[in-house]
């Protein structure tokens, strides 16, 4: 299977670095990887190849032969292109000024949209809305039972007078709803339409005459992430045939990398307004484009990730930390103290899965078992202060102790005090070595007890013992080879 | 590549035509009282039933017939075979193969291009594996479906009752998607259509595997031939739900061999099939495919990667929403389907 494009940028960029500046041959080279990585994460060719001409013009630029590391700034190029076409800042659902504010769901067959009006009709109602749903997909077995079932459950009123299963005017219900709506002073009215495909004009005349029926302040595209090539030719069958005011990402919870985002943002010029991420009613979020470039990139979401580690790792702290690594001083205290810092940053699973090159971990990420960190915890929390320094008095019948202490097993024991070793023996390397130069990341992170994910191999090597290669491995742009970009945490994928 | 070959017990049909209450009943207890197993049942006791071929008759427009073919110039051909979500590996593949073939041969007209392309596809995408697993003997036949939220799960299970049901095959459905809500009535609704019995869970949320193991149970009791399961859409890198699968799997196997793991793909899904595909395979050993929503304007050149790299034949395909819009996979017809006439 390909790696992720930050492996294979790394190829690309194996010959360059002592060069440090990129001759144009160099920039196509890198171009020919990204492109492919677009491709790859289903971006249309037609936006593929726009885009990248634009991000060439630029990286030929003064901006790319200046930088100290010409490389990353074609990758920095990249993503902030991305980010220019998917939408800088996300925008809000537009109401009405005199209610009901009209929002209909158009999209093709399976991209979820009765699962999302439910999710919105929640949504609004969480906000102080008394929303209406309706019911206009007669089209589908049971999908007025549906979103009935929906409405049950999300505790807001649906009007369906048609029973659906090919039945009935959906151009009627919805003209209806709308009065319905005014008697009743609902404030939002969601209209579900059928799933149409883009080719076939009577049912997209049929949505058309829905729109012209309900007069929406929002016609809402729904998309499936996983949406392939074809996202352009749907995008602008449902531009042209039912005029879309927005757009609405669904099933991003899953590991497609989403690419349609880009082609449905770049051919119909509307923004993206949520995305879609479960099947619980309230897996509806508000679209960040940063975020969906990273994804698309597959290089994770580094800033995010280093924000949160600003945040909540105390810089004097990391100091004092980094000098003990130094001295060898680095003891089981600290080790609990470290992980403690970890702790305030989130839940290690949605802190990895911000991680470049995560895209392969993410099977993997489910099966991480949080609980290893609490027995890890248990087992040094059972130890006396003297054996948290000195790890080496850890005796067989200490170590029972310990074990029966906290619960575990003497098997449980060693392996704490084994990686808490191997821990150490690798930040003192690591911390001769100099600071990778992250503000607040500091490297006793790799000191954080490994989770239980399936394969452990490369594990060792996932610290590079050489200062430049590991500064950029930190900083996401050139993880090592086995795709080990994680490492900064020193958990092995 | 016809038709469905279809094996079934001799005389089953007048048998059941004249069964009365009782005796099923005796046979339900027989069941009971052995080892839930159906018989295996020796090749001359069976008859072959023939069902007639479908055709993708309608949708599936040709998308190589806007550009112009060169030998000089076949990036272009890249291009379309990237646009009908090959892949860039398989697509940079198939153009070198084309080039080569083209070289030997000394084609250089479009139309002979054209027949190249066509003849590559179809032999690549050729298997002799491409027809329902439905002629061991062992009865009732197992089809299990699975794949991704929204990809046509029901409507294919629907579309393929009604066929074998046309034929003469007793079918029972099972509505394991005990999660998605109103999935049982919609499965109901294809029921009734198709004239299939339908088993459904006795509460809101029951366990699917429990689901399962009625179905098979209520099959092997009333004499089917074909019990089709169909479950809850799952993303695959949900690791609790794929667990779920692989569950609802062994159950099933407890009682009856399974003869099909259908995987239903979205055609209009990306590269992200190629994952869906190894993942769903893993848990629940994908026995072959249904590509859906051909009637649209995806093409689905993501099987010809899978059944490349993971050795997966695609079985079926669904062009729209009516009870007969599907056919058999015909490498041919795709092929043909994709670079157009000559």
């Amino acid at each position: 299977m390909f790696g992720n494009l930050s492996d294979r940028l790394v190829e690309t960029f194996k010959g360059l670095r002592a060069k440090g500046k990129l001759s144009a041959a160099d920039i196509d080279a890198t171009l020919r990887e990204i492109r492919k990585a677009l491709l790859d994460a289903d971006v249309a060719l037609e936006v593929v190849k726009t885009f990248i001409a634009a991000v060439r013009e630029r990286a030929l630029g003064d901006e790319v032969s200046k930088a100290l590391n010409p490389a990353q700034q074609v990758v920095q190029i990249v993503q902030e292109e991305l980010i220019v076409i998917l939408g800088g800042e996300a925008r809000r659902i537009q109401f009405a000024k005199n209610p009901p504010t009209v929002i209909m769901l158009a999209g093709l067959q399976g991209s979820g949209k009765t699962t999302l009006a439910g999710k919105l009709a929640k949504w609004l109602k969480d906000q102080g809305q008394t929303p209406l749903l309706v019911a206009c997909d007669l089209q589908r077995p049971n999908a007025v039972n549906q979103l009935q079932v929906i409405g049950e459950r999300v505790g807001v009123p649906v009007f369906a007078p048609e029973v659906g299963n090919g039945k009935g005017n959906p151009v009627s219900v919805a003209k209806d709803s709308i009065k319905h709506a005014k008697q009743k002073q609902y404030s939002v009215v969601i209209v579900d339409t059928a799933g149409r495909l883009g080719v076939d004009e009577e049912l997209m005349k049929q949505a058309n005459d829905i729109r012209k029926a309900t007069d929406p302040d929002e016609v809402l595209f729904v998309i499936d992430s996983m949406i392939g090539q074809d996202a352009v030719n749907v995008a602008k069958a449902f531009e042209d045939g039912v005029g879309i005011t927005g757009v609405v990402l669904t099933k991003l919870d899953g590991d497609a990398r989403g690419g349609a985002a880009l082609s449905v943002a770049q051919v119909t010029g509307k923004p993206i307004l949520f995305s879609s991420t479960g099947e619980g009613m309230d897996a509806f979020e508000p679209f960040y484009p940063d975020r969906m470039a990273s994804r698309i990139l597959d290089m994770g979401d580094i800033l995010t990730l280093i924000e949160q580690a600003q945040k909540s790792f105390d810089e004097q702290e990391a100091l004092v930390m980094a000098e003990k690594m130094a001295k060898d001083a680095f003891t089981l205290e600290d080790f609990l103290d470290q992980m403690q810092q970890l702790r305030k940053m989130g839940s290690l699973k949605s802190m990895l899965s911000m991680m470049p090159g995560a895209g392969k971990l993410k099977g993997q990420l489910d099966n991480i078992d949080e609980k290893e960190i609490d027995h890890t915890e248990a087992i040094i929390r059972a130890m006396t202060p003297k054996e948290r320094r000195d790890p080496k008095i850890l005796n067989g019948s200490r170590r029972l102790r310990i074990a029966k202490g906290s619960g575990m097993t003497v098997t449980d024991v060693n392996s704490v005090v084994n990686r808490f070793e191997q821990a150490a023996k690798m930040m003192k390397v690591m911390a001769k070595g100099g600071n990778p130069g992250i503000p607040g990341m500091p490297q006793g992170m790799g000191a954080m007890p490994r989770p239980q994910v399936k394969k452990d191999k490369g594990k060792k090597k996932a610290k590079s013992g050489n200062p430049a290669k590991r500064a950029a491995e930190i900083s996401g742009i050139e993880p090592p080879k086995q795709g080990n970009s994680g490492s900064a945490f020193g958990l092995g994928g | 590549m016809a038709g469905l070959k279809f094996w079934r017990k001799k005389d089953q049909a007048a048998d059941q035509a004249v069964a009365v209450e009782p005796e099923v009943i005796e046979s339900k207890e027989v069941l009971e009282t052995q080892i839930p197993v159906a018989d295996v049942i020796t090749p001359q006791e069976l008859v072959k039933v023939e069902l007639p071929k479908r055709n993708l008759s309608k949708g599936f427009k040709a998308v190589f017939s806007r550009i112009k073919f060169d030998v000089e110039n076949l990036e272009e051909l890249e291009d379309v075979l990237i646009q009908a979500d090959f892949g860039v590996t398989a697509s940079e593949t198939i153009v070198s193969e084309v080039k080569a073939m083209a070289k030997k041969s000394g084609a250089k007209t479009e139309s002979e291009l054209k027949g190249i392309l066509t003849e590559l596809l179809t032999q690549k995408l050729s298997r002799t594996d491409a027809s329902l697993n439905l002629d061991s003997g062992t009865q009732p036949y197992v089809i299990l479906v699975v794949g991704v939220n929204g990809a046509g799960k029901t409507t294919t299970i629907g579309k393929l009752a009604n066929y074998l049901v046309e034929g003469g095959a007793k079918v029972t459905l099972g509505a394991a998607d005990t999660f998605r809500a109103a999935a049982v009535e919609q499965l109901e609704t294809w029921a009734s259509r198709s004239g299939s019995e339908i088993v459904k869970p006795v509460s809101e949320g029951q366990d699917p595997a429990a689901v399962a193991y009625e179905t098979v149970e209520r099959a092997i009791a009333n004499g089917s031939d074909v019990l089709i399961i169909d479950t809850a859409g799952r993303l695959q890198n949900k690791q609790g739900l794929m667990d779920e699968l692989g569950k609802i799997r062994r159950v099933i196997e407890k009682q009856l061999p399974i003869s099909e793991v259908l995987l239903v793909l979205d055609s209009t899904t990306g590269q992200n099939a190629m994952t869906q595909a190894k993942a769903f395979t893993e848990v629940a050993s994908v026995t072959g495919i249904a590509l859906t929503k051909l009637d649209g304007s995806a093409k689905g050149g993501i099987v010809y990667a899978i059944q490349d790299q993971l050795n997966i034949p695609v079985k079926l395909v669904g062009v729209g929403e009516g009870i007969n819009d599907f056919g058999f996979f015909d490498a041919k017809e795709f092929a043909i389907g994709l670079v157009g006439e000559n």
